[in-house]
């Protein structure tokens, strides 16, 4: 997914940082789906959008009835995302996700059970394949990032 | 005629979703089904189940009687001369690939094509399959500001002589509806073969075979309170009789050798293989249940529940509506300005409401309309006002929480 040229400099996905110990709270402890939905969209806003000449069709991710862009770079056996979307739910779905992958290893990314990370979270009908947010297909595109670049 | 309590007899639309009452507001995309044919499909399965036309023993003789019988209530349903003139299909996209492959041979290099701008895409790929075959030409018929087809073009269009003219009866995102009659009758004053799409019609309109004397009509029976999987594609004898046939193999062949095949005659030259027995079945089914109600009652419903639908959108604020007319049928286009249509579709799902966001199988009117895609509301006869009212009231919430 990074063979194209352009690409985010590596301050940029070092500088992301989700913390989940902070986010993750306002999602389990939301008292309705209106309060969930809030966290999402705010969560959303913590991920800086991509300049225009980034959000190029090589770093799009299939599936997604929005636009959804993903870019991975592996620093040190740890992996670091970037990624932004024209909808709002979808970015916030999609900072969740980072917020389970940003700055692990490989080995721990494998090992994710998202479904159940979803579910925890309140938000389980959003990862089904049966849905045309693109989420699973974003979550599959994050998986593959840090397992491939790791083989070459 | 007290139409809500019409809403007992879909049991799909008494569930809720979470704390919330289902508010179904996607029929455009398919119908919720009655239970008069749930039942018919099911009794059909429990007591006659056989194969069609083709054994000599009674189950046989009984499910191709109930099956042929359908084809006799589709020709009075659509007014048809002659029951030879009901193909059974999969749906309104395979009957138009089925009759755009099958002109394959009537066709050549250089003719005309003109389209309909705010087709779906089944009414659009398969005559550039037949393009890309022939050497065809296909020109889309532009659409005005208020996105309506723009008559003095397609006239302008009509003076090219095309070959086939290709047009929707009601635009599956917009509702609005095409003049068909009119546009029909001009295209076959230079002779042009004429094809409607009434996939969005069929359940609201009262469609005319005599009337619009079109040569091919096209609709879907999941969309008209009928089972997925069964579709008609009407054709004029004359015109059905020229096709090529599509598909090949069971009931459409006469004889077969390796020297040669001869193909059986209309309907069953266009039927390949064993039917949706069950699926046709249930179409009568769902016909029965259409034509239990009173056809103007219905009209006057519907319409009042889309007049109802346009004018609180319309008051809500923020709300943009593409090609809202006071005649549409069944379907409103809208976004909530400055939001994506996705984010719309997830907030309002939370709430129970069923509506449809996307592109909508209709690339080039999104594209037309300078849009990424849009929501769309559309309503059965089973709609009301408290579905319109829940939903507007699901829509006040979405814009508080998008703000
Ligand atoms: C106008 C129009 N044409 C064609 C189709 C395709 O119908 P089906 O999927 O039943 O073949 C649809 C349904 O989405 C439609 O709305």
């Amino acid at each position: 997914m990074n063979d194209n040229k352009l690409s985010p400099s590596t301050e940029a996905f070092t500088g992301l940082t989700l913390d989940p110990q902070e986010i993750l709270p306002s999602f389990t402890q939301a008292a309705n789906w209106q309060e969930r939905y809030r966290a999402l969209m705010l969560l959303g806003k913590r991920l800086p959008p991509l300049a225009e000449a980034l959000r190029q069709e090589s770093a799009q991710v299939r599936g997604c009835e929005s636009n959804a862009w993903l870019y991975h770079r592996e620093i040190d056996g740890r992996h670091y995302y970037l990624a932004d979307s024209d909808a709002r739910i979808v970015k916030g779905l999609i900072a969740l996700l980072l917020t389970a992958v940003q700055g692990q290893d490989k080995k721990t990314i494998a090992a994710l059970d998202l479904h159940e990370y979803f579910d925890r979270l309140g938000l389980s009908g959003q990862l089904s394949p049966s849905r045309t947010n693109g989420v699973l297909a974003l979550a599959e595109a994050i998986k593959a990032a840090a397992v491939e670049s790791s083989k070459r | 005629m007290e139409f809500s309590q019409l809403r007992s007899q879909f049991p799909a639309l008494t569930q809720s979703l979470g704390d919330y009452p289902l508010v179904y507001l996607d029929t455009a995309a398919t119908s919720q089904k009655p239970q008069g044919v749930i039942d018919a499909m099911s009794r059909y399965y429990q007591a006659d189940n056989a194969n069609v036309h083709r054994a000599a023993h009674q189950l046989s003789a009984r499910a191709t009687s109930q099956y042929e019988a359908v084809r006799d209530k589709v020709k009075a349903f659509i007014n048809a001369d002659r029951r030879e003139e009901i193909i059974f299909t999969h749906g309104t996209t395979e009957g138009i690939n089925l009759v755009a492959l099958g002109l394959a041979s009537q066709l050549k290099a250089g003719d005309l094509i003109l389209l309909d701008s705010a087709a779906h895409h089944a009414n659009i790929v398969p005559w550039q399959m037949l393009a890309k075959q022939t050497g065809a030409e296909i020109v889309p018929i532009p659409l005005t500001d208020e996105a309506r087809l723009d008559q003095d073009a397609y006239r302008q269009l009509l003076a090219r002589k095309p070959s086939v003219v290709a047009l929707c009866h009601v635009s599956n995102v917009l509702g609005t509806v095409n003049p068909v009659k009119e546009m029909i009758a001009q295209a076959k004053a230079v002779g042009a073969l004429t094809l409607i799409d009434g996939a969005q019609a069929i359940a609201h309109l009262e469609v005319d075979m005599q009337a619009l004397d079109c040569d091919f009509y096209l609709f879907s029976g999941h969309k008209m309170y009928g089972p997925t999987g069964i579709g008609i594609l009407y054709g004029r004898y004359e015109a059905l009789d020229k096709l090529d046939p599509l598909l090949t193999g069971g009931e459409m062949i006469k004889q077969v050798s390796f020297e040669g095949t001869t193909f059986n005659i209309l309907p069953n030259r266009l039927e390949a293989g064993t039917p949706p027995i069950a699926e046709v079945i249930g179409l009568g089914a769902a016909i029965d249940f259409i034509q239990s109600l009173p056809r103007e009652a219905v009209r006057a419903h519907e319409q009042a529940l889309l007049k109802r639908l346009q004018a609180k959108l319309k008051q809500l604020g923020g709300i943009s509506l593409y090609g809202a007319h006071d005649d549409n049928v069944g379907a409103v286009a809208f976004n909530l300005s400055g939001e994506h249509h996705q984010d719309v579709g997830i907030l309002l799902d939370q709430q129970g409401i069923a509506v449809r966001c996307g592109h909508h199988c209709a690339m080039p009117l999104m594209q037309t309309l300078g849009l990424a895609g849009c929501c769309r509301a559309s309503l059965g006869v089973y709609s009301t006002d408290e579905d319109i009212d829940r939903f507007i009231q699901a829509l006040k919430s979405v814009k508080e929480l998008l703000l």
